[in-house]
């Protein structure tokens, strides 16, 4: 990772959106997924990634981590508390502020690893029609089966209830772990980079990607702004875009750019040669407001 | 009964966007002529295949099957006549169609001066997906190229060869790059960009004559100050001109584009013209009769589709615009900035050269209203500058809000303070920079 964001340096040297972004994601993987999580473990704490927000993180609420964190006194209550603030407070009144992109391509460790290694794999993700309609299947299916699995965990973890609704909690657990987590997550989420492109986890499979898209399509004042009647359909803004968003076919009408799964990494502003898209966090109002022409023709 | 379709000759952007556009307020079947490529693709996206940053299948706005849902019939085919009393064209096939109504949207061809040697093996424009073609095939056999012509093709073709390690040398004939369009600092600053990437830059010079090899092909020119300089390909760049050659013997009367008045209708009834190959008869005041850039072409389009489904529109675009970008420099403008201003224009010119950043304003020195903008490097907010131009606002005004017109990504240095100092020292004035409001920037969004 670290070599690779070495790379994004050099390849977006004249862009400061980019280079921070870059130190900001290499950052928080750094440090909270590698540096303090060993330190808690050396001082006998529980492993703990504090950037890592449920459902990404799944396993948040199975017992066995509930048991631990509430067995290791004070600070396991700590995180626990914290785990939960951070979900239900922190990241939607960021995305509110913000976007998504905060979390997805600033702090997240698996968009850490997209943003840096998968970097050279993005234009294979797929812009189709067929493709978005599968994305909005698939990522907000798999948010709906872990929030389920959780809502039986808890019920279990509560009521001591091995069986619920006569399934068993343990399965649902080890399908969830095994599906989504290993495969999803981590075999395909990773290893078909060069097949699917670098955020095919983000974009199909992530839960809390999900959730964030959610606020972000409905509650943001996160955009991307089209500038007028600039576009000239050229391409490079969907090529380039990681989540397979054709983001030519809104700059072309000269409407801005507020879809759920905008990372906000920030690419196809970089890539555009006309200086058409603009990133940023303005009112709400008419985020989505469509012309009927873009901006230049006064139709007398 | 099986009603004659719209006809569109042409599938570039005016005349795509005008089938667009008629198809979403009709029902009328619409049929799209072009026998460069079955599907609509991005003609200014040709330079980005060349370089390897997209792919063919990338420079198509709309998935294949747009075409087929939304009825709009494609033919890969030539036009060769036109019959406007039988409401018919012939194909290069020899079959014949009817049309309901006609567009005729055949763009531009490369301009040549009769130079001899023009059409050896090794010398063409670039403007079609043929061109794009046949430069891919010869690609490997080139060393040297010579580019013939200083506008945006000829700059982009030099970047295009230049990224695949052709050695470039780029033949002017004005004193200074684009100087016919663009003021003294800021050709300057072109110039020096062009050289600073490693071409050969000649100006004030022009191409005499094309040399021949035993096969046909380029082997070097021959300038007009009678040095030789060898290559295997040679860019004609020199500007182009309205496609019309097809209509020689037809009744649709063309100088040199076809002539259509301002409701884009040519001589004849039912036939219309639009994008590059038309020539306004009145062209719109302080605008060209004939305007070969992508957004003139779009606007017509959507101008044409307007009147073909019952609201019978003028053409009559908003404030001008455009934009390029030469090798790693962008190029945004707003109204109009004279390359040789002219009493009572003036201009303001700040330049940051070694960051390949300079903007300049043109103001009228009487009233101090503001005329336009050129900016190089940083990007600017058009919705505003459109309606700056519209209410008339006056270069105070402007420079107060820098801020707020400034569309760089976030976290980039800004020079507004910069621009306002000088400017304040030229003008003995005492401007303070305004800070970004969103409620200026978003206004007429938040009002709609």
């Amino acid at each position: 990772m670290t070599v690779m964001a070495i790379r994004m340096y050099i390849k977006y040297r004249n862009n400061k959106y980019q280079i921070l972004r870059t130190t900001s994601v290499w950052f928080f993987q750094i440090v909270f997924a590698f540096l303090i999580p060993e330190i808690l473990v050396r001082f006998d704490k529980p492993w703990y990634d504090f950037k890592n927000a449920f459902p990404l993180d799944y396993d948040f609420f199975f017992s066995w981590n509930l048991n631990s964190l509430i067995a290791s006194g004070g600070f396991g209550l700590f995180i626990l508390v914290w785990g939960i603030v951070l979900t239900l407070v922190v990241v939607p009144v960021m995305v509110y502020f913000f976007g998504k992109r905060w979390y997805c391509s600033w702090v997240c460790g698996c968009g850490g690893l997209a943003e840096t290694l998968g970097d050279p794999f993005r234009h294979l993700s797929n812009k189709s029609i067929g493709a978005w309609k599968l994305e909005r299947w698939l990522v907000h299916g798999v948010l709906a089966f872990s929030l389920l699995m959780t809502g039986f965990t808890l019920y279990s973890y509560f009521s001591g209830a091995q069986v619920v609704l006569g399934v068993k909690t343990q399965t649902i657990q080890n399908i969830y772990g095994f599906l989504i987590g290993s495969i999803f997550a981590g075999v395909i989420g990773t290893g078909f980079y060069p097949i699917f492109g670098n955020r095919v986890w983000c974009r199909f499979g992530c839960p809390l990607a999900a959730y964030l898209g959610l606020v972000q399509r409905f509650k943001s004042r996160f955009r991307i702004t089209t500038n007028g009647g600039q576009c000239i359909s050229c391409g490079n803004c969907s090529t380039y875009c990681e989540m397979g968003i054709d983001v030519r076919a809104y700059a072309q009408k000269g409407q801005s750019i507020v879809r759920s799964s905008c990372v906000g990494c920030g690419i196809c502003s970089a890539v555009c040669p006309r200086g058409v898209l603009k990133l940023e966090n303005g009112p709400l109002e008419n985020r989505t407001f469509s012309p009927e022409f873009p901006l230049g023709n006064t139709l007398k | 009964m099986n009603l004659p379709p719209i006809i569109v000759i042409g599938n570039g952007i005016a005349g795509i966007t005008a089938a667009r556009h008629i198809r979403k307020k009709s029902t009328k079947p619409i049929l799209i002529i072009s026998k460069e490529s079955r599907f609509f693709f991005s003609r200014t996206a040709l330079m980005y295949v060349y370089m390897g940053h997209l792919k063919w299948e990338h420079t198509q706005p709309y998935e294949n099957h747009f075409w087929k849902k939304n009825k709009l019939d494609l033919l890969e085919e030539t036009v060769t006549q036109i019959d406007p009393n039988k409401k018919t064209i012939t194909l290069s096939n020899e079959s014949i169609l009817s049309y309901d109504s006609l567009v005729l949207a055949t763009g531009s061809i490369p301009n040549k001066f009769g130079w001899p040697g023009e059409n050896l093996k090794g010398v063409q424009g670039l403007y079609t997906k043929q061109d794009l073609e046949n430069l891919e095939e010869l690609t490997p056999s080139i060393e040297e190229a010579v580019i013939v012509g200083g506008g945006l093709i000829g700059i982009e073709l030099a970047e295009m060869l230049h990224a695949r390690g052709k050695k470039v040398t780029f033949l002017v004939r004005e004193k200074s790059f684009w100087n016919n369009v663009l003021p003294k600092g800021e050709s300057a600053l072109i110039n020096k960009h062009i050289v600073l990437h490693g071409i050969d830059l000649r100006l004030e010079t022009n191409l005499s004559e094309i040399l021949e090899d035993e096969n046909g092909r380029v082997k070097a020119i021959q300038t007009d100050s009678g040095e030789l300089i060898r290559c295997q390909f040679v860019g004609l760049t020199a500007g182009v001109r309205p496609n019309v050659a097809f209509l020689k013997d037809s009744t649709i009367a063309t100088k040199r584009g076809i002539l259509v008045n301002k409701y884009l209708e040519t001589n004849q009834p039912d036939i219309y013209a639009i994008g590059d190959c038309a020539e306004q008869q009145e062209p719109v005041p302080g605008r060209r009769s004939i305007e070969a850039v992508w957004y003139t072409g779009r606007m017509m389009g959507e101008t044409l589709a307007k009147t073909l489904t019952g609201t019978k529109t003028a053409y009559h675009p908003g404030h001008w615009f455009n934009s390029a970008k030469f090798f790693d420099i962008e190029y945004q403008t707003y109204g109009l900035v004279a390359a040789h201003p002219e009493d009572p224009e003036i201009h303001f010119h700040w330049q940051d050269s070694n960051k390949n950043l300079a903007i300049t304003i043109a103001f009228d020195k009487n009233t101090n209203e503001f005329l336009g903008i050129n900016s190089f490097g940083i990007r600017m907010r058009h919705e505003l500058f459109d309606q700056i131009l519209s209410e008339k606002r006056s270069v105070f005004h402007v420079m107060e809000h820098l801020s707020d017109c400034n569309f760089d990504p976030e976290f980039f240095k800004s020079y507004e303070t910069e621009m306002i100092s000088k400017f304040n020292a030229m003008q003995h004035t005492d401007i303070k920079p305004k800070k970004k409001h969103w409620s200026r920037i978003f206004n007429n969004l938040i009002a709609q």
